[in-house]
């Protein structure tokens, strides 16, 4: 479980997050959406701590990320898997050594055990015979899966997914959906997702925040959203006369 | 310590670089000592040898070291830079740094380490290159012989002088590497703040060469 309390942070003169309070659980897939600039991405920088906020701590299971020493930071970076928007594989590396990095950096292992578990991870993510393949050589999907592979290499605890279906096509997206859905019920991961994507929303939506302005200003799941009164969520989620359309008959229909 | 990154970086700077150091300076060597010989021509107050101990001295002294600092700083410069900078913008930092990496050991510690071992060795090469290149120009040419030149690269030797080019290269290499690690690393934006990055660190590398070399000739000579 990762709890944040009252997490404040501005660059500058601008406020990007303003005091903002939530708890994500473990073993659901917990969205945080709200539109571009809405603060979502330095939100989960703060929680895997990439950004330090000005005010406000992060706990995860307890542990106050920000008042641990350094070491035990890194110890705790280890639980921690992320997978970055535009995927952020080593260029220079292939497939194999990209999502064995993490291993190489924090495992004792001999070369053929981490070379199984590489091997496993690539197999969870539906990726067999790439491992020799260099990111250029590979489509928008498949990196985001090799992100994901090397995301949960270190079995991790806790899985950040920054905007993970931006670039792909619906179909792809849907399978990048599922999978992270799998993986969370799999090894009971805390997995929190930035998105805008309505399908991912109305899909894989277990717990839904939506940042409006820096701000928390929605909370609920995926079944909440269809009747949710926040002006400004609505105009995001239902943003095209066809959504809106959509959303009638379908409360018509619940209605029924 | 990430010995495999240092090996990596290693190899990129050292090797990538030492076949276009060694060429460039077998060249200066030999303009080096063809020009050395026009200017000498028909002297005669100075033996044909002051030609060859004119291209050693220069060589060592100053071509080795700062010619090839600064060939660097345009081909090892903008490539830290824009390695680092593209790593920056494309959040591949930022994955290091979730996976608790300590990234200015990994990228930036490996890229200096790698430089200060390998940029004394090119020029190191760099000054036997130039004056090989010296010794095929006076073979190539009739003004003066060989053995002048073989008398005058042997001539009054000083290994200071050897000491202060290897000094020049450690604090070139620390020089090189820092700057354009720093722009790199600190970049903000995209491709075009990459190329501004890339950019500075050559320009900003080939500044503070000159000026280093300059003090460190002020202070030790």
């Amino acid at each position: 479980m990762i709890e944040i309390s009252h997490i404040t942070k501005a660059f500058n003169e601008q406020q990007v997050l303003n005091d903002v309070s939530a708890v994500f659980e473990a073993g659901k897939t917990n969205l945080v959406i709200g539109i571009s600039g809405s603060g979502k991405t330095v939100l989960m920088k703060i929680m895997n701590g990439l950004i330090t906020p000005d005010k406000g701590n992060v706990y995860f299971n307890g542990r106050d990320f920000y008042s641990l020493s350094r070491e035990e930071q890194k110890a705790l970076r280890q639980e921690i898997g992320m997978l970055f928007q535009g995927s952020a594989l080593f260029d220079s590396m292939t497939v194999e050594e990209n999502v064995m990095l993490p291993l190489n950096m924090f495992s004792n292992a001999t070369k053929k055990e981490k070379l199984d578990r590489v091997n496993f991870c690539l197999e969870r993510v539906n990726l067999k015979g790439v491992n020799q393949k260099f990111p250029g050589e590979l489509s928008g999907g498949m990196k985001k899966r090799v992100g994901i592979a090397r995301a949960i290499v270190l079995n991790p605890k806790y899985l950040f997914c920054d905007e993970p279906n931006s670039g792909l096509d619906p179909k792809t997206s849907i399978i990048i959906d599922d999978l992270i859905i799998e993986i969370t019920k799999e090894f009971n991961m805390t997995t929190i997702i930035n998105t805008h994507d309505m399908n991912s929303v109305m899909e894989i939506g277990e717990k839904i925040i939506f940042l409006h302005k820096g701000v928390k200003a929605w909370e609920g799941n995926n079944n909440d959203i269809l009747s949710a009164k926040d002006e400004n969520l609505t105009s995001f989620i239902f943003a095209s006369s066809f959504l809106r359309d959509a959303r009638d008959a379908m409360v018509e229909k619940m209605v029924k | 310590m990430y010995w495999k990154e240092l090996f990596r970086q290693m190899t990129d700077i050292g090797v990538g670089s030492a076949f276009i150091v060694f060429l460039v300076s077998i060249f200066i060597g030999a303009v080096t000592a063809v020009q050395t010989a026009y200017q000498l021509y028909g002297t005669p107050f100075v033996p044909a040898s002051y030609i060859g101990l004119i291209v050693r001295n220069t060589i060592i002294f100053e071509l080795a070291p700062t010619f090839t600092a600064l060939i660097l700083a345009g081909k090892v410069g903008s490539n830290l830079a824009s390695e680092l900078g593209s790593m920056r913008v494309t959040e591949q930092i930022d994955a290091l740094e979730s996976m608790g990496v300590n990234t200015e050991s990994y990228l930036i510690a490996t890229r200096i380490i790698g430089a200060i071992i390998t940029i004394p060795l090119l020029v190191a090469i760099a000054s036997f290159a130039g004056i090989s290149g010296g010794y095929i120009a006076t073979a190539l040419g009739d003004t003066y012989s060989i053995e002048d030149y073989i008398r005058g690269i042997r001539m009054d030797f000083d290994p200071f002088d050897v000491q202060l080019m290897f000094i020049k290269s450690f604090a070139f290499a620390f020089i090189i590497s820092s700057i354009s690690c720093y722009m790199g690393y600190y970049v903000k934006g995209g491709s075009v703040e990459i190329g501004k990055a890339s950019t500075q660190a050559v320009v900003y590398s080939c500044i503070f060469v000159l000026l280093a070399d300059y003090v460190i000739v002020a202070l030790l000579l």
